[in-house]
């Protein structure tokens, strides 16, 4: 592939970037959930 | 609500006029900026000239910043703010009177920077670039004084106020900026451009105005409420 | 990047002393994650099955461009990170709308502006990212001030500035009405960003090299593969989007548990007795 030294990091940051935005978000809802009932969460 | 612009329009001029901070303080300001810029852009090879406008332009972005904070340090000083709320003045005449004080204020500093740069920058005049350069003026002071009064009331009483406003403001008047650039660029002929090529930028400056205007008189009203 | 189905390592741990002494019922939440429902899963699953797809069709399959060669790929990320970026911007807008109309005002609509907004600001750094990656082969510098990447970097900062008003502590309802008058005033501003910047840089375009410009012409896998790309990310958005926001229903709630569990606290070191009357509200909007 030409241009590799370009595309491989352009989806390297891409994935990485949404994979560790995904890792933060799901490690501190579940921080924050576990103080709170689920009946009174108004979405369940 | 006309009275509650001239109210409030002539109470912030009063102040203005009395502790002549803008005058002292803001306009030095302004043209020390233009003699900074000299110092970063050499004076002899002709960039300080084709770079005129926008030189200009950005010193009364800054000076914006700062006249800004100062109307709103007003209201927040002494708990005015409350008061002004109390007071039977309605938000839409509150929101026009402190625009109105604000324009005024800015084109003053913008008639200082202007015999600045003609002065310092050897900026050529052209006859027929003047009614473009007073329309591109007022359209811009007018809309840079609304977004500056909507975001200095948003801003006001907070505690992190100084370092906010710059943030918040700068990013919404870049049009403003690009726009009235484009247009000062055409009046003064600079790039080889035609006047006429500047009254379109005028128009957007004009849209841009009446946007914030509007938003403004349909926000002010929640914005006060909340402190 | 699963939403959490059951596992054993979710279930109930002893509850914290903090929620016995301030007399809130131990919380049966272990078997779920504390913000997934069906619908995140349904959309995770999807999204985690489309993402292979992309990176297979994106780097493997599809072919490379005629001019552009391989840096083609980059627009598969980039256009869709910038799609993005725009839609969590109207998303914001359309949020502080809805609460600022009386209404429709709920805390709800605020939590989805603040969140999408949080997403919005990812995404536009991504496009940006990937504008600069694409540029630099392409163009052979890393920015040059072309329209949309102009806007897109204006719209990064406008974001920035939306999230510093809502980080200042307040109330909730005060945070809300003043973060919805701030999107309002940027929201607003977009259109005429975009044709301010339009206008400027077209009268540098005819000048300056021609700009190899992604084009509608393209092959078949390629419109394919940009537009698996764009579903992809929708789905991730979405699936952010509604973690987001009800993460931020948890952290407002914490804000009203967390000075009772402080107080509660204190008054255990000092000896005293619990204090009499519970005081969270518990209420959501």
């Amino acid at each position: 592939m030409n241009y590799a030294q370009y595309v491989l990091p352009a989806y390297g940051v891409v994935f990485g970037a949404m994979a560790a935005f995904t890792a933060v978000l799901l490690l501190r809802g579940r921080r924050l959930g576990r103080n709170v009932a689920d009946e009174d969460k108004p979405w369940t | 609500m006309l009275r509650s612009l001239r109210l409030v329009a002539a109470k912030d001029l009063r102040i203005e006029y009395r502790s002549r901070v803008a005058t002292n303080q803001v306009l030095p300001f302004a043209l020390l900026v233009l003699v900074l810029f000299a110092f970063a852009l050499d004076p002899d090879s002709g960039t300080l000239q084709r770079a005129t406008p926008g030189l200009f332009w950005l010193a009364v972005l800054f000076a914006l910043v700062f006249t800004v904070q100062r109307s709103f340090a007003l209201e927040t000083a002494d708990g005015a703010r409350d008061l002004l709320r109390l007071s039977a003045l309605e938000p839409a005449g509150i929101f026009l009177g402190k625009a109105a004080a604000l324009m005024a204020e800015l084109l003053l500093l913008e008639l200082g920077l202007g015999v600045g740069i003609v002065l310092l920058y050897d900026v050529p005049t052209r006859a027929g670039g003047l009614a473009l350069v007073v329309a591109t003026v007022l359209a811009a002071t007018c809309g840079l004084a609304t977004v500056g009064t909507l975001y200095g009331g948003l801003a006001a009483g907070l505690r992190v106020r100084d370092t906010l406003l710059p943030l918040l403001l700068l990013p919404v008047v870049a049009p403003v900026l690009i726009g009235a650039n484009r247009a000062f660029e055409a009046a003064l002929g600079i790039g080889g451009r035609a006047t006429s090529e500047g009254w379109p930028w005028v128009g957007l400056l004009t849209v841009f105005a009446l946007v914030y205007t509007a938003l403004g008189l349909v926000v002010f009203g929640p914005l006060l409420e909340e402190s | 990047m699963t939403t959490g189905g059951a596992t054993a390592a979710d279930t109930e741990a002893a509850p914290p002393t903090a929620s016995g002494a301030t007399g809130v019922a131990p919380s049966p939440v272990g078997r779920h994650s504390a913000t997934g429902t069906k619908a995140t899963r349904v959309i995770g699953v999807l999204a985690l099955i489309g993402v292979p797809l992309l990176l297979l069709l994106g780097l493997v399959t599809s072919p490379e461009d005629v001019e552009m060669g391989d840096s083609v790929r980059i627009m598969y990320v980039h256009v869709p990170s910038a799609w993005l970026a725009y839609l969590a911007f109207a998303v914001t807008a359309l949020g502080s709308v809805c609460y600022l109309w009386p209404r429709t005002r709920s805390l709800a609509w605020d939590r989805f502006a603040g969140a999408s907004a949080e997403i919005g600001v990812l995404f536009t750094g991504l496009a940006l990212a990937t504008g600069m990656l694409w540029g630099r082969p392409t163009w052979g510098v890393y920015w040059t001030w072309d329209a949309r990447l102009t806007t897109t970097a204006l719209l990064f900062l406008l974001f920035l500035g939306y999230l510093a008003i809502r980080r200042l502590p307040a109330a909730p309802e005060v945070r809300a009405k003043r973060a919805a008058i701030a999107g309002l005033i940027a929201f607003v501003d977009v259109p005429i960003v975009h044709l301010s910047v339009e206008w400027w840089r077209s009268l540098h375009q005819g000048a300056t090299v021609a700009r190899r410009d992604l084009n509608a012409e393209l092959d078949g896998t390629m419109l394919f593969t940009l537009f698996l790309g764009l579903i992809v990310f929708t789905l991730i958005y979405v699936w952010l989007l509604l973690h987001r926001s009800r993460q931020l229903w948890l952290e407002d709630q914490q804000l009203d548990t967390s000075l009772d569990a402080a107080i509660a606290e204190r008054r255990r070191e000092s000896g005293l007795p619990p204090a009499a009357a519970p005081s969270t509200t518990g209420a959501a909007t």
